[in-house]
């Protein structure tokens, strides 16, 4: 077929040749990452940030600038405005109106309920035609809730990994991982901070996904060193590794792809809603990718793992 | 040789079968929706199919989500007044020995009295202890709950501090939240929408969900109100708030007038709790008015309050407002009512329903409220339709030509995987989202995962010329314990998202997590029945992967 032999087993690619330049690399990007945040911050949504956010549609050609007009001065704190496409309506014009144009208005802080009535009654005067696709409101007190959850969440989800793969591997596999997921988790809230993409609960489902996913590359890698260490006793550590990323390359580039694909059809096609959690999805993959090879099995190096695995220590690492 | 048995062919079988049976109706939603909603008229589907459809979140159907909390502080707080003003009554008595009396300011859990006389606080303990079994602090609705108990009483210097027990406590939220839950119930059950969800989450929030509702006014007109109705006497009517009260009296503003107070007795003469019916109708003048009937004891003492106060004014009170204060012109003595005020049509409607519904213990406060049109929850479905359609796709193209043969084997898998995944979100009621629809799609793209990790084995069991079946045998052996490692750690992800998620991030977890186990069956079941048959019955002498 077409693709056959695209990944030829017999060659061997020397992943460590730059392994400690990309280490600088990978500590380069973390520490941008980490400025970047301290700087710019997240472009928090109202799940994280309390408020009233309003998808509106029209179809008449409304500017920005008029919704703005039409609200400023209504002493509502802080608004913003954007415009969003729709790709369907190009897509496949028909299933909707497809001269709407769609815009997000997220007005901060909430006294009471009235923003939400207030808002509605001066679009309503002000654009007659304008149809509300979805409003939605958090308190302060939820708000706070949620971002608490969520670090929670991510928290929990490495600290539970950082077990299992201890007790499946050594305490260096552990460790190795650990980095390469927090690796991951910071190069996207990076990049989250410079692209203000909207961070919201669904970017928490992301990160979420993106250790999980980060993870099972990672593990498919070690359980390869695991089985290598076994069976060349007298290698060298580093072409132990190198031996079996290589082994397990074409799994990885036929994994990453087969995800890529799906989540760019997501992309591209599942609308406005879920934009933002696929591409973290993506660039998760992307990262997590490069992290099982080049954090993960790097830092496995530099720990060195002790190598009589079937001697005394049965113990350590359950084996299937 | 591989084996076929019987048992195995079977239970593949059976399950194919059965996972397409509980699918299908999710592939003909419209018209299953229609048999499920008329049960009665004559349908296209069939009567033997099973009527299993995936429940769709609200952001896939449209509709409002609510996230309420229920103050119950505030009834601790009352508690507390009339505690307070109970044991003051007692206290005053014995002046002589304790000195001043006096409430001073504390938390809203707890009482605190600070009294003149340092030498007499046990004394004053002692009498407290008194209203420690008394039933009259928690009469009426709190009885069932009365335990030994009820304070806990304790000093420092000079102030004597009184709490609840933690279990008149816990017993006191728990009859505030199931009331209130009820009545939600009913007002929610009042704008006549169907399927509304309704449940507690939490110490004191209850979760509103209404499917189908465009518009989340209506609702917020209905559970914003306590509605806490009473009838009351009025003292004086003044034009300024600061009319001095008495211990027995509260100053209340007006509905129709910003700059009328009335002087009432706290004490109402009947409530709202008394009613036994409420409708929207008109008074004489053809103006939107509520008419009420009384139970058989609220009707005797509104009677006999009436034929002793002819000619002086009685104020309706509505949530700490007074909405008319009509004068008496005669003895009322059949237990109903009418109530008027400056009411629209549509407002007279809501107040009825109120009432009917009856008063929320205490007030709520809404959280969280997230409204989504249905136009938008179309699109929704469309678009992750399109997405998992095309995602899919290209997945099988890429299997197609990265694996040949083998691709197109890990391919049927991964229809049965999708079928799979439809099937037990149906069976199990689960709640499918947008997110939740991206999770299907990521599952397109992950759930091949386990068959390459086979296929790559296998291949590098041919490359050591192994015989056909061995490599295919070895490479399945090999490739579990990857397989295992890399799902449960997928798993463990999802597992702590369903736990900490919220609505529609928990559909994620879900179908994430449905994903991993049917991909694994698939890849390690599915595929391997394929591969064994190809192997058995068309005997290949090279095996290309």
């Amino acid at each position: 077929m077409l693709l056959r032999g695209l990944f030829n087993q017999s060659r061997e690619i020397e992943f460590f040749r730059f392994s400690n330049l990309l280490s600088y690399v990978s500590l380069g990007a973390i520490a941008v990452s980490i400025i970047l945040f301290t700087i710019l911050g997240l472009n928090y949504g109202i799940d994280f940030r309390g408020g009233t956010m309003f998808m509106v549609s029209s179809p008449e050609k409304v500017k920005v600038s008029d919704v703005r007009n039409t609200l400023s001065g209504s002493r509502l704190g802080d608004i913003s405005i954007s415009q969003a496409t729709n790709p369907l309506e190009t897509l496949s014009a028909g299933t909707l109106v497809s001269t709407d144009n769609i815009f997000i208005i997220k007005v901060e802080k909430t006294e009471g309920l009235n923003v939400e009535t207030k808002v509605k009654s001066l679009l309503q005067n002000s654009i007659p035609s304008i149809k509300f696709l979805q409003i939605e409101t958090v308190g302060s007190k939820v708000s706070s809730e949620l971002v608490r959850n969520g670090m929670l969440a991510v928290f929990f989800a490495v600290i539970s990994v950082l077990v299992y793969i201890w007790l499946r591997f050594e305490w260096q596999f552990a460790l190795g991982a650990v980095v390469a997921l927090i690796h991951d988790v910071i190069l996207t809230i990076g990049v989250f901070s410079i692209l203000r993409y909207e961070f919201n609960l669904s970017i928490i489902a992301a990160l979420l996904t993106i250790i999980g996913y980060s993870l099972n590359d990672t593990v498919v890698v070690f359980d390869r060193v695991r089985e290598n260490l076994r069976s060349f006793k007298s290698l060298p550590l580093l072409k132990v590794l190198n031996k079996s990323i290589n082994n397990t390359f074409s799994r990885t580039i036929m994994t990453s792809v087969t995800t890529l694909l799906a989540l760019f059809a997501l992309y591209f096609l599942g609308g406005d809603v879920i934009r933002g959690f696929t591409f973290a999805m993506i660039w998760g993959v992307l990262v997590g990718t490069y992290s099982s090879i080049f954090v993960a099995a790097k830092i496995l190096l530099i720990l060195n793992v002790k190598r009589n695995w079937d001697e005394q220590d049965s113990k350590a690492g359950t084996q299937f | 040789m591989p084996q076929l048995s019987f048992f195995r062919i079977f239970l593949i079988l059976i399950i194919c079968v059965s996972a397409l049976l509980f699918a299908s109706p999710n592939f003909f939603y419209s018209m299953v929706d229609k048999k499920l909603n008329n049960p009665s008229q004559t349908s296209a589907w069939p009567n033997f199919m099973p009527l299993t459809l995936v429940k769709l979140g609200l952001d896939l159907r449209g509709g409002v989500y609510m996230l309420l909390e229920v103050k119950t502080d505030d009834v601790v707080k009352e508690k507390f007044d009339f505690l307070w003003s109970d044991i003051r009554k007692s206290l005053v008595k014995k002046r002589k020995e304790l000195g001043s009396i006096r409430r001073i300011d504390s938390p809203s859990d707890q009482l605190k009295i600070e009294i003149g006389n340092q030498e007499g606080i046990s004394f004053a303990i002692q009498e407290i202890e008194e209203f420690n079994s008394s039933t009259e602090l928690f009469s009426s609705r709190w009885s069932g709950s009365v335990t030994r108990d009820l304070l806990e009483i304790s000093s420092v210097d000079n102030t004597i501090i009184i709490k609840f027990s933690n279990e008149q406590m816990t017993a006191l939220e728990k009859q505030v939240i199931d009331q209130s839950l009820e009545i939600i119930r009913r007002r929610v059950d009042e704008t006549g929408t169907r399927e509304p969800t309704i449940q507690k989450q939490g110490r004191k929030r209850v979760l509103v969900q209404v499917p189908g509702l465009g518009s989340s006014e209506e609702l917020i007109a209905l559970l914003g109100k306590t509605a806490k109705l009473t009838f009351n006497e009025v003292v004086s009517m003044d034009t300024s708030s600061n009319v001095p009260a008495k211990m027995d009296e509260k100053v209340v503003g007006s509905e129709q007038n910003k700059d009328l107070f009335f002087l009432l007795k706290k004490r109402p003469v009947v409530s709202g709790e008394n009613l036994t019916n409420a409708q929207p109708s008109f008074d004489e003048n053809g103006l939107p008015a509520v008419s009420f009937n009384f139970n058989p004891s609220a009707a005797l003492k509104f009677g006999n309050y009436t034929k002793e106060n002819i000619g002086s004014p009685f104020a309706i009170v509505l949530d700490d407002v007074v909405i008319s204060a009509p004068t008496i012109r005669s003895h009322i003595p059949g237990g109903s009512g009418i109530i008027t005020g400056n009411f629209s049509v549509e407002e007279s409607n809501r107040l009825a329903i109120l009432l009917r519904s009856g008063a929320l213990p205490a007030e709520i406060e809404v959280l969280e409220l997230r409204t989504i049109g249905p136009e938008l929850g179309r699109d929704s479905i469309n678009a992750g339709k399109l997405a998992a359609l095309i995602g899919g796709l290209l997945v099988l193209v890429f299997m197609w030509l990265s694996y040949g043969l083998f691709g197109l084997f890990a391919n049927v898998a991964l229809m049965l995987n999708i079928i799979l995944v439809m099937a037990l979100l149906s069976i199990l009621g689960a709640t499918l989202t947008l997110p939740g629809i991206a999770g299907i799609v990521l599952t397109i793209g992950m759930a091949v995962d386990a068959n390459v990790l086979v296929f790559e084995r296998i291949k590098e069991e041919i490359n050591k010329n192994s015989s056909i079946y061995n490599s295919i045998r070895i490479g399945y052996e090999k490739a579990l314990s990857s397989i295992v490692d890399a799902n449960v750690t997928t798993m463990i992800a999802a597992v702590i998202l369903f736990f900490f998620g919220s609505g529609p991030i928990k559909g994620f977890s879900v179908t994430l997590g449905l994903g991993i186990i049917t991909s694994v069956f698939t890849a390690l079941i599915i595929t391997r029945f394929f591969i064994d048959l190809y192997v058995l019955f068309y005997k290949p002498k090279v095996l290309r992967v």
